[in-house]
């Protein structure tokens, strides 16, 4: 029988088939774990007197609470050094690998897992947030999990889960220059609203889609979840294969050629039927960001903030009322002149080395605007080592940039990386939603292209609004050319 | 688990679409590592606010919360489902739940009824105009009756038996343990391990430090 991508990597895993009613229990090839959402897991655990089942299937980094300043000290925040702390004894106590702060591997999950090769496709990953839908770039089966359910992996290596629909989302045609990954699923978000994802895995298909690296197609499957969709998923072909060979724990030898003779094999039918279906022109894309405080709220930038008064549905009025009130917005104003205090590039959406690349393009050579603070933090400290390696932390520095270390910093504040009340920021992560970056802070969600030409300009920008000068090339911006890796960073096992 | 059947107390009409978890809860009260206590958390953001519904005395007793469209969307955290168990909630009702949230509610006894919105603004307008009204959720019959409205609620069959039964997750799915090895006995090589580890060398981080 036909099936999609996401019902083949499901019957794949299928421990035991529910029937009335009951949910299938899935096993899970990949369980990732963070500091915030597995203590309680654990201590589950020891209350039950249970064990983790499978520790060598499961991987622990620190990222949501760390600091990215001063990473040898201790950290300040006493309750967030417990929480840190709290890990590290876990890990220890139930054989669980962790990469900690200070560790060269250590860096976002949503990165680690890609970076070290254990992400691959046909696989089931789930991770204790709810990003997880990142992994789906690879044609994974990934989704973001609650703490019960850490605990229920821990002890299992398998998940009952409820059936769900498929939707797929074509993007056709070629990206404009100037726009990215991150526009296309703004675009996408804006288009299905923040529910209409519920309860779908999503397969992004399309031209547009197949041209993107693998990195850009972690943007956009990173966010499926601000759609409300679980998971999001790409079919893996060339490109996937390519990030992957050679990668430490991508397969070898023969296994290698096994892997990607099955993975030939991860696509939709052509004869598949899907619940619902999508369609997206790439070329009338243009740089997208968000006005309000939900990433459904997204508009070119060339729009203006929206008119209450003009919107006809009563609760989608009183919504836009809101958020303009929160994001302190004029209706009508132009989005290119509203004025930013803070860009924030970086998170699993946008802090990988291409993003970095794309911006220290941007940037090089310039100042940023006199009153805004601009950070840059990589995803991980690979990422950052790479940029370094590559000269682009000089870049950022002279260009005015605080170049910091590794971890989800500013993208949910947890760590002293926030806005301050009344504070707004560009943002390259994935949430604008009230006090998503600090108490009280207003966030617009940008491209890294959008977050650089802000940053240099002061107001929401995009490369249009700059002289680039004639040797600027700006059809390589759509994240494909890739430099050689570093020879530093070469594979040993 | 405690067993589910019925519940009647307080309702509180949240007149809100898209509240994510992360104005159920912030970011900052995740830093701890029990599973209770997280009262003081929920909301948070909106408490400070005199005219926010929970600092009204009416309402302040509250245990069946009533919210708009797509409640719990945003971040995985289960603290959301905590923080409203721990101030007593037992049932949210809305007319679209974000799926996480729903499921992390199923796991922990904390009721997600799904209403349809016509039910939703007429219960609203019965809380808002008689503060204080309580709401009976009857999970056997499916039903949600708040002064003379009696609604339909939705919630799949899996999750009303557990929550009727009281059950653990874990529990049943170990009583298929053997199912699970024989699973992964049949696992593929390729498929990956993360122990023993492999990663590229390890090279010194150095430090970022404040600037100015």
């Amino acid at each position: 029988m036909a099936g999609t991508l996401a019902e083949k990597v499901w019957q794949d895993h299928v421990v035991r088939k529910g029937a009335d009613g009951v949910p299938d229990l899935l096993y899970i090839d990949l369980h990732l774990v963070h500091e915030v959402t597995s203590p309680q897991a654990f201590e589950g655990l020891r209350l039950t007197g249970r064990t983790v089942r499978r520790p060598d299937l499961t991987l622990a980094t620190e990222d949501h609470n760390t600091p990215t300043l001063d990473i040898d000290l201790p950290i300040a925040d006493l309750t967030s050094r417990t929480q840190i702390d709290t890990l590290r004894n876990n890990a220890k106590e139930f054989g669980v690998r962790l990469h900690s702060l200070g560790d060269a591997d250590q860096g976002i999950v949503h990165q680690v897992g890609p970076q070290l090769g254990l992400t691959m496709p046909g696989l089931t990953v789930v991770c204790g947030d709810s990003h997880t839908s990142t992994h789906g770039a690879f044609g994974a089966l990934a989704f973001g999990i609650g703490t019960s359910e850490v605990e229920h992996v821990l002890a299992t290596q398998t998940l009952p889960l409820a059936p769900f629909k498929t939707m797929a989302i074509t993007v056709d045609g070629d990206l404009p220059p100037g726009a990215t990954s991150k526009d296309i699923i703004l675009a996408i978000i804006a288009k299905i609203g923040t529910g209409g994802g519920q309860g779908y895995v999503l397969e992004y298909r399309g031209e547009a889609i197949r041209r993107l690296s693998m990195e850009a197609r972690m943007t956009i499957c990173n966010m499926s979840i601000e759609a409300g969709a679980r998971a999001g998923m790409i079919a893996p072909d060339q490109t996937t294969f390519d990030y992957l060979e050679g990668r430490p724990h991508a397969p070898e030898g023969a296994d290698w050629d096994t892997a990607v003779e099955y993975w030939k094999t991860l696509r939709s039918d052509d004869d598949a039927t899907f619940d619902a279906e999508v369609v997206l022109q790439a070329s009338d894309l243009e740089p997208f960001i968000t006005w309000g405080t939900n990433p459904g709220q997204g508009l070119p930038l060339s729009a203006n903030v929206p008119v209450p008064e003009e919107i006809g549905d009563d609760n989608e009025r009183t919504t836009a009322e809101r958020a303009i009130e929160y994001m302190g917005l004029v209706p009508g104003t132009p989005l290119r002149d509203i004025h930013v205090d803070t860009v924030f590039i970086g998170s699993c959406t946008n802090g990988r080395i291409e993003d970095l690349r794309s911006v220290a393009k941007v940037v090089k050579g310039r100042k940023k605007a006199d009153d805004v603070r601009v950070l840059v933090v990589p995803a991980s400290a690979r990422v950052r080592l790479q940029a370094e390696a590559e000269g682009l932390d000089r870049i950022f520095l002279d260009f005015g940039a605080e170049w910091r270390n590794a971890g989800c910093s500013m993208c949910l504040g947890m760590n002293p990386d926030q806005l301050k009340p009344g504070e707004r920021a560009a943002s390259t992560s994935n949430r604008n939603f009230e006090g998503r970056q600090g108490k009280g802070g207003r966030t617009h969600l940008v491209s890294p292209l959008v977050a650089a030409a802000t940053a240099i300009r002061g107001t929401l920008s995009s490369l249009a609004d700059l002289d680039l000068g004639e040797e600027t090339d700006l059809t390589s911006f759509d994240g494909t050319p890739l430099a050689p890796l570093d020879p530093r960073l070469q594979v040993q096992v | 688990m405690e067993k589910f059947t019925t519940h009647t107390g307080v309702g509180v009409p949240l007149r809100r679409n898209n509240v994510d978890t992360d104005q159920i809860i912030p970011a900052v009260y995740l830093k701890r590592v029990t599973r209770t206590g997280f009262e003081d958390a929920l909301f948070a953001a909106w408490r400070g606010d005199p005219s926010f519904v929970l600092n009204q005395e009416a309402y302040s007793s509250g245990s069946v919360l009533v919210a708009g469209a797509d409640f719990g969307t945003g971040s995985s955290r289960e603290h959301a489902v905590w923080a409203l168990k721990d101030y007593g909630f037992k049932a949210v009702l809305a007319p679209r739940f974000a799926d996480i949230f729903r499921g992390n509610s199923g796991k922990q006894g904390l009721l997600a009824a799904q209403v349809a919105q016509e039910d939703i603004e007429l219960i609203w307008k019965i809380l808002e105009s008689e503060p204080g009204t309580e709401v009976t959720v009857d999970l056997e019959a499916r039903t949600v009756i708040c002064g003379d409205v009696v609604a339909q609620f939705q919630i799949d069959d899996y999750t009303r038996w557990r929550l009727m039964e009281g059950l653990d997750d874990i529990g049943l799915t170990l009583e298929h343990e053997s199912e699970i090895s024989d699973f992964e006995a049949q696992r593929q090589p390729w498929r990956p391990k993360t122990l023993p580890a492999k990663h590229l060398p390890a090279v010194e981080i150095e430090a970022a430090r404040p600037v100015g």
